[in-house]
């Protein structure tokens, strides 16, 4: 219900291009980091290139979600405190919405595509058959996964501004946050995906998802929680994503802002560790 | 047991036709099947083999001609026609998401058979198609062979009059088929009419009493193997495989040796009564081929000297 | 061997007796994916309840003026949610699980070579949604009526009907939509252009008037909403006849509808 819809993307031409590239590489020295990440991009923008109407339509998701919740029902809320600052509702959701879509872009490309490219594609097992490393594919889908991302949260902000919801200039270094929430729920999904054993298994992604998505102070402030409940919602990492996209672009800024700053970097790191060394495990065996 | 000649043609077409749109799959055939015997349909990839079999199968409209399955229309008489069929379509259409057991039971529920029954001739089907160990497995880890055997046992469910097979080997290694052919040939003993497709000579020649060769949406010719053989071909070949490029202009200095002379890309086929006698002749020449090789006509050959073509791409 | 007897045959099936025949193939269906349906079935549409009807529903003065008739802003969003639940378990059953059927395993094309013909296969799938309607529906109904949302001990069971029937409008007429696409994408397509929207904009969170003169009348035109509609009508005790005899008329000729689209796409796609 709701938010999560599942990409579906034509791969076939993936191993072919691959395998053609690598191979005039190979011949030559190894693949610098950066060539290689320059090639796994390549490569998911060329599968996408076929796929635009699912690239353009994803994008409309959080907008949809700030016209019905943040007009449609912010009519029938007269306005919220945040941080001392008093704002109409649908300046309080549509950071909101900038960051859970951030994090649910980042969900669906390190989980269920990855899943299928890990498990049913083999694709991964092509691109170590090349001069490529675990390292490489890992950070080529997060690099993706963020450009894909990037660009969706940048149009949101034009949106954001258009509609005249944006009041401090603080609301550019919204993009990079976004980036930074992508990150991290990359980084995290992926390492998760490689524990996945069947699609059964992303009912439990689900079951995460959704309720971070609801109940991380994206629709209602954080008091709407008492006591030790609140404190839970507060160590979620969406939580700390919205309000920092929230903090942006009202300018309602602190220095506590720069705990989810650290928080979610920090996650992001722990991720990539264990993405790389799971990948090793399950590909050069 | 008594029954009219008339009723013992399990299958009558007389014109038959089936159009896609503007393409003519199959251009006006007559077929007639009776009970009890082999009956294939031999033709390459695009013969408009698979077409007449959906016809056959009350699954596909006629578009033109006359069509009798077991004596009924199947434009008004479908399901009671299909409740008498067997049917092992080309491509395994098996539910992966059932086990193997409940493939067979849910299928057999779908003809009105009663649970009991059904229970029942499941366990002898898996029986049969010695699928009894795999009865719990799912079907996505069976291997390509025993997913045709339960393919095949569903087809049996209902005990039916006429089993049809579309390319029922194509696909499966040596051995899967030799087990296939096996369990074909039991059915056949038992009394069961078969129907089957194939592009390949070897099966058309093991399985079928009577067969007709189809291209290109007519047949072009039919009777039993041997007859074919007799009537298209000679006894024997003489394949003769010298240098690359060379086949074409070597034709000539050949083709006296025998009835008559096939280049294909890679050899050339002469065909003769007496196969070692071409190759005698051969080396007399001073011709050296870089291998020989002396056969018995298949109806491979048949094909060939029908179509000018070989069946297999 | 015995000659066949050519005079025998079973007559063409009866609609009861062709899906009766597929009685337990459907219920080894469900038997079998029951548990995965648990998450999407049951827990998301609490979830929404909980954060959109109690917890943001604690910000919004509840006011039958502006939320409908009702009361509190729980009461207005349960029934919308409910009918917006039917419709997303109706285009989840009738998209990837009929491509599924008709293209990848080739299920149908197994039962159509039995007495089995199109419309038995179509009318038994569609029952088979209808059922799973009945049960998410009814379940969430039952579990919501001690949180006083419901206004009359009756008019949450119209409600529930309701609800059953803009599922089984969604089911038929996406089932033939369905059958006339080849590959999956269309889906995405469909999921974020047609049903995300419809959940979002038919009603569902906010009165449709909010939505300003235009606006309102587009999204009454749209199937979901004569759901949604009809719905809170009768958990709120708040009742319209003639709009409920409308919503009531399209929703039943959308399903008729849409199930004879169904019929003549899967003919088209298997016998032809």
């Amino acid at each position: 219900m709701g938010l999560v819809v599942v990409g579906d993307r034509p791969d076939q031409e993936a191993g072919v291009l691959m395998a053609f590239s690598s191979a005039g590489f190979s011949q030559v020295a190894p693949l610098s980091a950066a060539q290689a990440l320059r090639l796994l991009v390549l490569r998911n923008y060329i599968v996408y290139r076929q796929a635009w109407k699912l690239f353009i339509t994803g994008f409309l998701e959080p907008v949809f979600y700030l016209f019905s919740i943040g007009i449609g029902v912010g009519q029938l809320i007269k306005t919220f405190e945040f941080n001392g600052h008093v704002i109409p509702y649908a300046e309080f959701v549509a950071p909101g919405m900038l960051a859970a879509s951030a994090m649910n872009g980042a969900l669906i490309d390190s989980t269920y595509n990855v899943f299928f490219k890990l498990k049913y594609d083999k694709l991964y097992d092509q691109m170590l058959a090349t001069p490529l490393t675990t390292s490489d594919i890992a950070r080529g889908e997060i690099a993706w996964g963020q450009l894909r991302g990037g660009t969706y949260s940048a149009a949101f902000l034009v949106v954001m501004a258009a509609l005249g919801l944006v009041h401090s200039w603080w609301a550019v270094l919204a993009l990079p946050a976004a980036l930074l929430i992508g990150f991290a729920f990359s980084a995290v999904c992926m390492a998760l995906t490689t524990y996945m054993k069947s699609w059964q298994d992303f009912d439990k992604i689900t079951l995460v998802q959704l309720p971070l998505f609801l109940f991380s102070a994206t629709f209602f402030p954080v008091t709407a929680f008492d006591g030790w409940l609140r404190w839970v919602v507060e160590c979620t990492p969406l939580y700390r994503g919205v309000i920092l996209c929230r903090e942006l672009t009202t300018g309602a800024l602190s220095w506590a802002s720069l705990v989810s700053v650290v928080y979610l970097t920090v996650m992001g790191l722990i991720g990539l560790v264990i993405v790389r060394r799971r990948l090793a495990t399950l590909l050069l065996t | 047991m008594a029954e009219t000649s008339a009723s013992d043609s399990m299958i009558i077409a007389r014109g038959l036709r089936k159009s896609f749109g503007d393409f003519e799959a199959v251009k006006g055939i007559d077929v007639e099947v009776r009970a009890g015997e082999a009956f294939g349909f031999l033709g390459p990839n695009g013969a408009g083999k698979s077409s007449t079999m959906r016809m056959i199968a009350a699954v596909s409209p006629v578009s033109g001609g006359e069509l009798r399955i077991l004596g009924m229309d199947p434009a008004t008489h479908g399901p009671a026609i299909r409740g008498r069929l067997g049917v092992c379509p080309q491509e395994d259409t098996l539910d992966n998401e059932l086990n193997v057991r409940d493939n067979l039971y849910i299928y057999g529920r779908y003809f009105g058979i009663p649970k009991a029954e059904v229970n029942e001739r499941t366990d002898e089907l898996l029986e049969f198609v010695q699928l009894t160990e795999k009865s719990k497995a799912k079907v996505e880890d069976l291997s390509g062979g025993m997913k045709r055997r339960l393919t095949i046992a569903r087809s049996l469910i209902n005990r039916p009059d006429l089993l049809l097979l579309d390319e029922p080997t194509t696909g499966l290694d040596p051995q899967a088929r030799h087990v296939l052919w096996d369990k074909l040939f039991r059915l056949k003993q038992a009394g069961v009419t078969l129907v089957i497709t194939t592009h390949y000579m070897d099966e058309a020649e093991q399985l079928c009493d009577r067969l007709v060769v189809m291209d290109k949406g007519l047949i072009v010719a039919e009777g039993s193997p041997l007859a074919l053989i007799r009537e298209h071909s000679t006894r024997e070949v003489a394949e003769l495989r010298f240098g690359v490029g060379e086949h074409e202009a070597l034709a000539e200095k050949v083709a006296d040796l025998g009835e008559r002379v096939e280049v294909l890309p890679d050899r050339l086929l002469v065909y003769s009564d007496d196969g070692e006698e071409v190759i005698a002749k051969v080396h007399e020449r001073g011709l050296e081929p870089v291998a020989v090789l002396v056969r018995r006509s298949t109806l491979e050959d048949v094909f060939l000297s029908l179509t000018g073509r070989t069946l297999v791409d | 061997m015995s000659a066949v007897d050519l005079s025998l045959g079973d007559p063409e099936l009866t609609m009861g007796e062709g899906v009766r025949r597929q009685f337990d193939y459907w219920m080894t269906v469900y038997k079998r994916t029951w548990r995965s349906t648990v998450i999407s079935s049951f827990l998301s549409p609490i979830l929404y309840v909980v954060a959109m009807g109690v917890l943001l529903g604690g910000f919004i003065e509840g006011d039958p003026d502006k939320l409908e008739g009702a009361t509190s802003y729980l009461a207005f969003v349960v029934p919308g949610l409910i009918a917006g639940h039917a419709m997303q378990t109706a285009v989840g059953e009738t998209t990837y699980p009929v491509m599924g059927l008709m293209k990848w395993q080739r299920v149908y094309d197994s039962m159509l070579a039995t007495p089995l013909q199109v419309r038995h296969l179509v009318t038994a799938h569609l029952a088979f949604v209808a059922f799973r309607l009945v049960l998410t529906c009814g379940v969430y109904t039952l579990v919501l009526a001690p949180f006083g949302v419901f206004e009359s001990w009756w008019g949450p069971i119209l409600a529930f009907l309701a609800q059953v029937l803009v599922g089984m409008a969604f089911a038929s007429v996406i089932y033939g939509f369905t059958t006339r696409l080849n590959s999956p994408e269309g889906f995405g397509v469909l999921f974020r252009l047609v049903v995300f929207p419809l959940f979002l904009f038919s009603g569902a969170f906010f009165p449709v008037s909010n939505l300003g003169g235009v606006g309102a009348w587009v999204a009454r035109l749209t199937p979901l909403w004569h759901g949604v509609n009809l719905s809170r009508m009768f958990a709120l005790d708040n009742i319209t006849w003639w709009v409920a005899g409308v919503n009531v008329a399209v929703l039943l000729v959308l399903t008729a509808w849409g199930w004879w689209w169904s019929v003549t796409g899967l003919t088209k796609r298997l016998v032809s």
